[in-house]
């Protein structure tokens, strides 16, 4: 069902929130990767607002879907979200980075509540959503496993060992966004290490796959509608992103994969980002 | 090479005529009927490393990776994520380094139930070189937090780690040969205890100590120099290197002051490193030697061989307890305190 004008408005909105927070964290911690995360935003949202059937006061439950960040340094955007859900007082983002902190650059779900996978070191992520999905369907369970990647990831070999293998297994409990934001560590991804034609990459490996841009809410949900109702195989969901979406002088630079923030610099940001 | 036997001998093994590798897989699609939990995983080994017979049991449980160790280890800790009991059957040489990362981040690190049955450890797969021994795998898997690392010295052992490592949440590394070595029990040993060593042969002289295929040489070597030499020769099968069992490492120090280590592994971080930090760490003067690969890549040939060429073999053990009883070392002041 296609989001209601009202929804839409709600979920701009805390999109925006989430932006903001996640730069308040990245000034408070004296550094994360806020360009990756800004650029994934939306899809969380949409993710842990919408469509993933999971309850924050009880992490565990075991018939709840999975979400697996392969992404793993979105750490932050990923923790900022939880906390906005509801897994852990927002007051726990002041330790990020701190020793002793539940939170760091790469979250692991032993220590903050609501991650489902311990990530990373790339390439790792997407495996182990492939083998929740193998999981689900060995239980019976009608679990869906959702699962971030990086563009710059997509380099690692793993990536597409785990392409194979959900196309071979046919898993339509398993749904990947690419975070399509161009840029990694290095510079813009075709220069590091050429990607495209990725739809075309992904199609010939057996998903179904839908280039959406990544930051248009109603076309992400509607993609994402789409990707639950395929009941064919794996669905690869390609956003179209922009690295450090949102904040103007982090758009589209490199640069600001990982960064800290000044004070002014976090008031500039959040002024950029605005109420959404 | 000396002490070559012809090829024959060496097929063994148990009343059943099944090797280590075949007892395993017999004995976990046996655990599988009982257990709905365990699912196996294979990356184009399933016939050579027997995980194959569960597979065809419990084809819904059963997933082939192909050649893509690295996937399937990440797999592995999604399907225990899920409250699975995945069993990874691949090469040692492979679980170890080729997943090496997967293995250690996404099933280590997380603290998952991952039983990885990792065979042809070793020299074990003698002809087929240096790209298939895995001569740096317990090395390597030791220093992962979480793990425990079984070395069983035969099918019936293994059996006995297959069945036994369910009782223990977490993961866990049982590193067995290719199915062609002898057996050591000639049956399985219910008593078999994780982290706990098994004194085959009791001895006060000088106590060896061994792990997989070598526990077979120990015992023959004792026997040996029994005979021969009149020498009391402890063994000990420390099939569980970590946790190691510091109690009995110590007992043999106390009680035997010397003590060879014996694996099919490099000498460097394997069983010998092992028992040598229990021993540096106690302070205690005791006559020291590693017998294994020492530090060079292997070069292909019959197991046999190659175990003779590193002195693992029950010659090599008989010569290196000779030249270990004839070395010097200091006692310290208050050995008798200690005892």
């Amino acid at each position: 069902m296609p989001l209601s004008q009202q929804e839409l408005g709600e979920l701009k909105r805390l999109a925006a929130k989430i932006r903001r927070d996640i730069v308040d964290v990245t000034g408070w911690s004296g550094g994360a990767h806020v360009g990756g995360s800004l650029s994934m935003v939306d899809m969380l949202v949409l993710l842990y607002w919408k469509y993933l059937r999971v309850d924050p006061a009880r992490p565990d439950w075991e018939d709840r879907d999975r979400f697996v960040l392969s992404k793993g340094h979105g750490g932050v955007g990923h923790a900022v979200v939880l906390a906005n859900k509801g897994y852990f007082p927002m007051e726990d983002l002041k330790t990020f980075n701190e020793t002793g902190s539940k939170l760091g650059m790469h979250l692991d779900g032993a220590k903050a509540q609501g991650v489902d996978a311990s990530t990373g070191s790339m390439g790792h992520g997407l495996c182990q959503a492939l083998g929740m999905a193998l999981g689900a369907r060995v239980l019976k369970k009608d679990t869906r496993v959702f699962c971030i990647i990086g563009d710059g990831e997509s380099n690692e070999g793993s990536i597409w060992e785990a392409a194979m293998a959900a196309a071979h297994y046919k898993t339509p409990n398993l749904v990947a966004f690419l975070d399509r934001n161009h840029y990694m560590i290095d510079g813009y991804t075709e220069d590091v290490m050429s990607l495209e034609p990725l739809a075309d990459k992904w199609r010939a490996f057996g998903w179904e796959t839908r280039a959406v841009d990544g930051h248009d809410v109603a076309a992400l949900a509607e993609a994402i509608e789409f990707a639950i109702a395929w009941d064919k195989g794996p669905v690869m969901l390609l956003c179209d992103t922009v690295k450090g979406k949102g904040v103007d002088f982090m758009e589209a630079k490199a640069a600001w994969h990982y960064g800290g923030l000044s004070a002014e610099m976090v008031a500039k940001a959040k002024q950029s980002i605005g109420e959404g | 090479m000396a002490g070559v036997e012809s090829s024959t001998s060496w097929t063994v093994y148990d009343a059943t005529k099944l090797s280590a590798r075949e007892i395993y897989g017999v004995v976990l699609s046996d655990l599988g009927a009982a257990r709905p939990d365990i699912v196996g995983l294979s990356a184009d080994l399933a016939k050579s490393t027997q995980i194959g017979a569960f597979g065809e049991r419990f084809p819904d449980r059963f997933f082939n990776f192909g050649i893509a160790e690295q996937n399937m280890f990440g797999a592995a800790a999604g399907l225990a994520k899920m409250g699975l009991t995945p069993f990874v059957s691949t090469f040692s040489a492979f679980a170890s380094m080729r997943a090496c990362e997967f293995l250690r981040t996404d099933v280590c690190y997380q603290n998952l139930n991952v039983k990885v049955i990792a065979t042809h450890g070793g020299t074990s797969f003698g002809s087929a070189g240096t790209t298939h021994h895995a001569i740096e795998d317990l090395s390597i898997v030791r220093a992962f937090a979480n793990l425990t690392v079984i070395v069983p010295a035969d099918g019936f052992e293994t059996a006995q780690a297959v069945k036994k490592c369910l009782d223990l949440a977490g993961p866990i590394y049982i590193r067995i040969g290719r199915g062609f070595e002898p057996t050591v029990y000639d049956r399985e040993d219910e008593t078999f205890q994780i982290g706990k060593a098994v004194e085959m042969r009791p001895g006060t002289d000088i106590t060896i100590i061994a792990c997989g295929p070598t526990v077979f040489h120990a015992v023959e070597a004792s026997k040996v120099l029994a005979e021969n030499d009149g020498l009391s020769v402890r063994v000990l099968n420390m099939h569980t290197i970590k946790p190691i069992d510091e109690e009995a490492v110590m007992r043999a120090v106390a009680e035997t002051r010397r003590i060879l280590t014996v694996e099919d592994h490099n000498v460097i971080g394997g069983l010998g490193t092992a028992v040598a930090d229990v021993i540096a760490a106690s302070g205690k003067g005791c006559a020291f030697t590693k017998v294994g690969i020492p530090d060079t890549f292997t070069p292909h040939g019959y197991p046999e061989d190659l175990m003779n060429l590193f002195g693992t073999d029950t010659d090599g053990i008989v010569a290196k307890v000779r030249e270990l009883l004839g070395r010097e070392f200091e006692e310290d002041e208050d050995w008798e305190d200690e005892v």
